[in-house]
């Protein structure tokens, strides 16, 4: 996309590739609200907002993967450990969830940062590797540590009361609040991604070192960009405790950090609503297998194989190329 | 009773032991790691899953066609490299023209569904597998207890270690190999049939998994995840000692076990997370790796 077409409008929709502008552009923001606000009438709302959480951890490893170029395998380790430190502050100190949630939430920009500055030492697949045995080490601390009481986790995490006078114990509320931190997190990247700042982040991914020979530290880019993905992964975490109420040593693992590039990848990488469908149907998936042992597994292990083998722009990849074709086979669209 | 630093003498050598164990594991995986990365320039997730692979196959052989151990050593690489042969030709090659983390991800998925499959079987629990009786016992060496069984695995991995290396670097065939690592279109150039020597690579590297799995189904239970838990710490290795140098493989891997090792003597809680802080500082202080020629 051209930077002329970016300053038209306030920017191509990243998932259809599609312009749109003015009231068109709000039309659709509207209906997305709309339909955030209806489904928990019709489906379960704590199964709604376990996609919401595990969407807003796409989003933030998207950000890094689809718009910097940079695979993650580590990811897990935000997620998990955002989880024990929210879960911690609020069962141990008695803090409100919002409380609860910036803590966790800053504490994984610090975690993000150092690891950060670690794993941008070295490209491509090193990154993978390096982030990989970091979070690893996160795992064995959580596996180890006081806190995160090993292999019980933190069981038994109250909900509490939002800015403590709206109680969250309901399935509903808590799902409208989950649904508000997911909208929020969703345009903080959307506003990122169609950033000068989001610019360069591209350029980077195309071309790292003509990136650096026009001038641009690619390195604090990087930086920034791996420390804002760690801090909305952090985010997606310390509001999944609130609505299963369980900081457990399956956030951590690796299998987490994998299952994160499954929905992305499967979703369409660098993509903004990927991330989102891919949650969606992975979580949908393991609600469907989750009795049938390792079925799960396999399965995830066949859509990774097939994602990369035939499908490698994803189901928000793949329609948006198809809307694009059949709009180009139809006449010229008007300009804009 | 003699003391090394402040320990028992035969606790500071058994743990050394141990850790010189591992890191024959870590040596031979690192290096069949090192090249496949070095010719396909693909990690392979899947590096674990062969390992694994070839513990189980020596396990099922024994079991049910009443294969021995020796047989095995020999046999479960050669199935393993055959396996990966197939992987390689009909999925690997596809991918060789697109970005490496898509070889990445296949072979993470493909790790997914083989061990997925193994636990649907075996369940997670271990299954033992017997020392064979030549290799039973230990000898006593005055200051500690050897058993034999973990010297030959030393001794066998150390052997494995150094043909590969002769092969690699004082051979025809090793140089060729080097060449098609540097520039892969000159040896083609030069009507080298680089396509089938990826594929043997490929295969050499599995049978290498394999080879480290059946020595290791005595000693740590049959499971299906004995590969996974250990793929992270060879990934760790692999970046402390660099992809360029096979040599390089060879000896983090050794070293790191034996830093493993000296850490459960001094302070056994960071023992499973040495290797990893190792690699931080490691990225730190010399980004390219101990024995790495570039970045």
């Amino acid at each position: 996309m051209s930077t002329n077409e970016m300053s038209k409008t306030l920017g191509p929709d990243g998932g259809g590739g599609a312009l749109v502008v003015g009231w068109k552009a709000n039309r659709w923001w509207i209906a997305g609200l709309i339909v955030l606000a209806v489904a928990p009438f019709l489906v379960y709302p704590i199964f709604l907002a376990k996609i919401l959480c595990f969407a807003l951890f796409a989003i933030a490893f998207n950000l890094l993967l689809g718009y910097v170029g940079l695979l993650s395998f580590g990811h897990a380790a935000f997620f998990g450990m955002a989880a024990y430190i929210s879960g911690h502050v609020m069962k141990e100190w008695g803090v409100t969830p919002e409380v609860a949630i910036l803590i966790a939430t800053a504490s994984m920009a610090v975690l993000g940062v150092v690891f950060g500055m670690i794993a941008i030492r070295r490209q491509g697949i090193y990154f993978a590797m390096v982030t990989l045995a970091l979070s690893q080490m996160v795992y064995f601390l959580a596996l180890q540590s006081e806190f995160t009481h090993g292999e019980d986790g933190i069981q038994g995490i109250p909900r509490g009361a939002f800015l403590g006078l709206v109680s969250l114990e309901s399935s509903l509320s808590i799902y409208y609040f989950v649904a508000g931190v997911f909208v929020l997190g969703f345009l903080f990247v959307y506003r990122v991604i169609h950033s000068p700042f989001g610019q360069v982040l591209k350029s980077v991914r195309e071309n790292e070192a003509r990136a650096t020979s026009l001038g641009y530290d690619t390195d604090r880019y990087k930086l920034l960009a791996f420390t804002l993905s760690a801090t909305l992964a952090g985010l997606a975490g310390a509001t999944k405790v609130l609505v299963f109420q369980l900081a457990s040593l399956t956030d951590v693992t690796w299998q987490m950090s994998g299952e994160v590039v499954l929905m992305t990848l499967l979703g369409g990488v660098g993509t903004i609503l990927g991330p989102v469908v891919g949650a969606g149907i992975v979580v949908s998936m393991h609600n469907l297998l989750a009795e049938i042992g390792s079925v799960t597994t396999i399965v995830q292990g066949l859509i990774f194989i097939l994602c990369v083998l035939v499908f490698r722009r994803g189901v928000v990849g793949e329609v948006s190329a198809w809307l694009r074709r059949r709009r180009s086979t139809k006449k010229h669209p008007r300009a804009g | 009773m003699m003391e090394i630093l402040g320990i028992p003498a035969p606790v500071f050598l058994g743990q050394l032991l141990l850790g010189a164990i591992n890191g024959a594991f870590y040596a031979v995986l690192s290096l069949g790691l090192a090249l496949i990365f070095g010719l396909l320039n693909l990690i392979n997730f899947a590096h674990g899953t062969f390992y694994m692979l070839g513990a189980f196959v020596s396990w099922l052989g024994l079991r049910y066609l009443g294969i021995d151990y020796w047989t095995s050593l020999v046999v479960a690489p050669l199935a393993v490299a055959l396996f990966g042969i197939v992987i390689e030709r009909t999925m690997l090659k596809r991918l060789y023209d697109l970005d490496h983390l898509y070889g990445l991800l296949l072979t993470f998925g493909l790790a997914l569904v083989i061990e997925g499959v193994f636990r649907q079987l075996h369940g997670a629990s271990g299954q033992p597998y017997a020392i064979p009786s030549a290799l039973s016992g230990g000898v006593n060496l005055g200051f500690m207890y050897l058993p034999v069984y973990r010297a030959w695995v030393i001794l066998a991995s150390l052997v494995m270690c150094l043909v590969t290396w002769l092969i690699i670097e004082r051979t025809k065939l090793g140089a060729l190999l080097r060449a098609a690592t540097e520039n892969p279109d000159l040896v083609r150039a030069f009507g080298v049939n680089v396509s089938l020597m990826i594929t043997v690579v490929f295969g050499f590297g599995a049978a290498l998994a394999a080879f480290a799995g059946v020595l290791a189904a005595p000693i740590y239970s049959v499971n299906p995840i004995m590969g996974a838990n250990l793929i992270i710490v060879v990934f760790a290795v692999v970046v402390i000692g660099g992809m360029g140098s096979i040599m390089g493989a060879i000896l983090s891997g050794f070293l790191l076990g034996l830093v493993e090792g000296l850490t459960k003597v001094y302070w056994p809680e960071a023992s499973s997370v040495v290797a990893f802080m190792v690699m931080a500082v490691v990225l730190m202080v010399k980004p390219a790796g101990l024995f790495g020629r570039n970045a």
